[in-house]
């Protein structure tokens, strides 16, 4: 078998394979039993039992070059990826978040401005006001302009974790994929693409809220599909929930131009990043109406039912070309430059 | 709707993939009995493994592929030649794909970490213009590809490169490799399909004369996947019926003749030389080597090349029980190999089959490996 690396690499921070490897090698030795959801569940953020609700927790480090690009900036992605994750967990009214930065002497004072006015307008859209904060500066070099940290609290009567599936549950996709790591890619490696590629981040609690009063208990497996993309989640899920995860590839809501820009450099938007994008596991029967409630939602009209999952192959995620099948690798980062 | 698009809908349309397949095993059906055919194109598999087409062939079928990565294939020698001019002071241009294909004991990748200059290139004419902004250094372009490319390579020779511009030729030429694997007693290939983009250039009749000498049917075959199952339900067919024919199921491309100026450039240019390829051995005019005419573009008589320094034969990948050559005779398939997936990864290649993104290891790895999933979903 394969060494551990001795040197961290871009990889072990791209969402796939090698970062899972690290986190369990390395930081799972912090995990310890707690009453609730901890760190050794390894899910979107952690919940811990007050009285008879739960309190969930999750925090975010944000990088993205460059830190603005078409369709947003890295103070939207801190807000919506913290408010983001923890609707996954089914907390989808934020107490409050936090915001820690650390600057890069030099770093121009007008972004810095464009960047927490970008923070200050997603806040109100989430309804998640930023409660504390943070600031450091580095030395020149020391750190790579701006990283941003944002920590989110909320409450929810019941927790969704990434590992409910069972076989014959449906996997839904609240709408297109790829649209974030593409245009990023597009700008960073100034990729001459024709067509409008824009982020898609956004928070979408909202969106959550409504899946989750439709299908209520019938709900039960939620991840925001962000580095490793969509084929990241389902593997988790797959892996977690122990089941096989079978993909119909025709189904995947693909924007034109991220299928073109894909084709174009040869990634498979099922592997690049979203912003705005939930992957939902329900029960069968409560399907249609998520569906529904996705799709009456502004932020969900092009929901769809992109999977299901099996008894067989157990961790196995499998892709259905319409031509044929095959299994769907697992992302393991050093394709993809980092994103977010 | 745009042409291309409806183009791609023509191409990618799964209820006639599914009729094409039902085709498929109503041929096997009438054969009775186990077939292997085989492919020699990268481009071939990506499809294949990509739509996951061999999902849906019947068992008794057997898609295999052969030396069809013009990469992987390029010998350990070969690169230790351009390896040794990067280290003598040589500005050596390549394909990505060759930057850190392994020579016998070193790759243009290792050449440029010591210091060696060493610049990937899209097309060999940015070669010509890093050569014509280096008046006062020589530049090689290392080049590697099936016949299709060397018909570029060929074309550059011809408009009077600049002075300090040579070739390196590690171009092949797939027939000669056809021969080989049809002569092998081990492969038991009953029929190939031929890499439609090689006979745009070819013209098919090129493969009559094989398919008469070897008894196997030869379908010269596109890219999308309706064209390979098209393809397949093609040479099952010819092999159900015993005829040992050329057909042609990339009409839209593909003609008898091909492309005539192209082919005479190519003999121009080049000439069929005997030499190893990786993993295979000798391929008796499986080299594209210069011809004398081009003596002056040609950088093994313009440079003396001593691989000696370079050179260690007992570090070559096979030594860690690496099965590409096995591989590439379609003898074997990645997955019968322990390294597959494990201590050979992209990122770090064991084999030139997970080296070159043509190479097939490289393909199954990106496309989730083994592909036998007909008895799931």
């Amino acid at each position: 078998m394969e060494k551990p690396a001795q040197k961290i690499g871009l990889k072990h921070g791209s969402g796939g394979r090698a970062m899972r490897q690290l986190i369990e090698d390395v930081f799972l030795t912090l995990a310890s039993p707690v009453d609730g959801i901890g760190l050794a569940a390894l899910d979107d953020g952690a919940a811990l039992r007050v009285g008879d609700r739960w309190l969930v927790v999750t925090t975010d480090s944000h990088v993205v070059h460059p830190i603005f690009f078409p369709g947003g900036d890295i103070g939207r992605i801190s807000v919506s990826g913290t408010v983001n994750d923890l609707a996954m967990m089914g907390a989808t009214e934020p107490l409050g978040i936090t915001c820690a930065v650390i600057l890069e002497e030099g770093f121009p004072r007008a972004d810095l401005e464009r960047v927490v006015a970008s923070m200050r307008a997603t806040a109100a859209e989430a309804g998640a006001p930023v409660v504390t904060g943070d600031t450091k500066v580095m030395g020149k070099g020391q750190v790579d302009g701006i990283v941003l940290n944002t920590t989110g609290v909320a409450l929810a009567d019941r927790v969704v974790t990434d590992a409910g599936l069972r076989a014959g549950d449906a996997l839904v996709v609240t709408g297109s994929i790829g649209d974030h790591g593409m245009a990023v890619m597009a700008r960073r490696h100034d990729l001459r693409l024709e067509g409008d590629l824009r982020s898609d981040v956004a928070p979408i609690n909202g969106l959550v809220r409504a899946a989750l009063a439709a299908g209520g208990e019938d709900v039960v497996a939620m991840k925001d599909p962000t580095r490793g993309g969509v084929a990241g989640v389902l593997h988790e899920m797959a892996a977690k929930g122990r089941v096989g995860i079978v993909v119909d590839e025709a189904a995947l809501p693909v924007n034109d131009e991220v299928r073109a820009a894909g084709e174009m450099i040869g990634i498979d938007p099922l592997l690049v990043a979203n912003e705005g994008k939930a992957v939902i596991g329900v029960r069968a029967r409560s399907v249609e109406k998520v569906l529904a409630a996705l799709r009456a939602h502004p932020q969900g009209a092009r929901a769809a039912v992109i999977a299901r999952a099996i008894a067989e192959r157990p961790g196995a995620v499998i892709l259905d070309t319409g031509f044929g099948k095959r299994m769907l690798a697992e992302p393991e980062g050093e394709l993809l430059p980092r994103i977010c | 709707m745009s042409k291309d698009l409806f183009q791609e809908l023509k191409f990618r349309d799964p209820a006639r993939a599914r009729a094409l397949a039902q085709a498929l095993a109503r041929n096997m059906d009438a054969i009775g009995r186990e077939v292997a055919v085989m492919h020699v194109c990268g481009s071939h598999e990506q499809a294949i493994a990509r739509f996951g087409l061999r999902a849906v062939l019947p068992p008794t079928l057997r898609l295999v592929m052969g030396p069809g990565c013009p990469v992987c294939v390029t010998d350990g020698p070969e690169v230790d030649e351009a390896v040794a001019l990067a280290l003598q002071g040589v500005r050596v241009c390549t394909y990505g794909d060759m930057l850190r294909l392994p020579g016998t004991a070193r790759s243009l990748a290792d050449a440029q970490a010591e210091g060696g200059e060493v610049e990937v290139v899209y097309s060999i004419s940015q070669a010509i213009e890093l050569a014509q902004a280096h008046p006062a250094e020589q530049v090689v372009f290392f080049a590697s590809g099936f016949e299709t490319t060397a018909v570029a390579t060929a074309a550059i020779a011809l408009a009077r490169p600049p002075e300090n511009f040579s070739v390196l030729s590690a171009h092949k030429y797939v027939p000669a490799a056809m021969d080989l694997v049809a002569g092998s007693k081990e492969t038991r290939i009953e029929g190939y399909l031929a890499a439609g983009h090689a006979a745009i250039i070819t013209g098919w009749e090129i493969f009559e004369p094989f398919a008469r000498r070897t008894g196997a049917p030869v379908v010269v075959a596109g890219f999308e996947p309706l064209d390979i199952l098209a393809a397949l339900v093609k040479l099952t067919e010819l092999l159900k019926d015993g005829r040992p024919e050329v057909a042609n199921v990339y009409p839209r491309c593909v003609t008898r003749e091909g492309n005539k100026a192209a082919q005479a450039s190519l003999w121009k240019v080049f000439q069929p030389a005997s030499g190893r390829w990786r993993g295979i051995g000798e391929v008796p005019g499986g080299n594209l080597a210069l011809t004398p005419a081009f003596a002056h573009v040609d950088a093994r008589r313009r440079f003396a090349i001593d691989t000696g320094p370079v050179r260690d034969d007992s570090a070559a990948a096979e030594a860690r029980g690496c099965l590409c050559g096995r591989i590439m005779l379609g003898l074997a398939t990645p997955d019968h190999c322990p390294l597959f997936g494990t201590a050979c990864l992209p990122e770090s290649p064991v084999g030139a089959c997970m080296v070159s993104s043509e190479g097939q290891c490289r393909i199954w790895h990106t496309y989730g490996g083994v592909p036998d999933l007909r008895q799931v979903g």
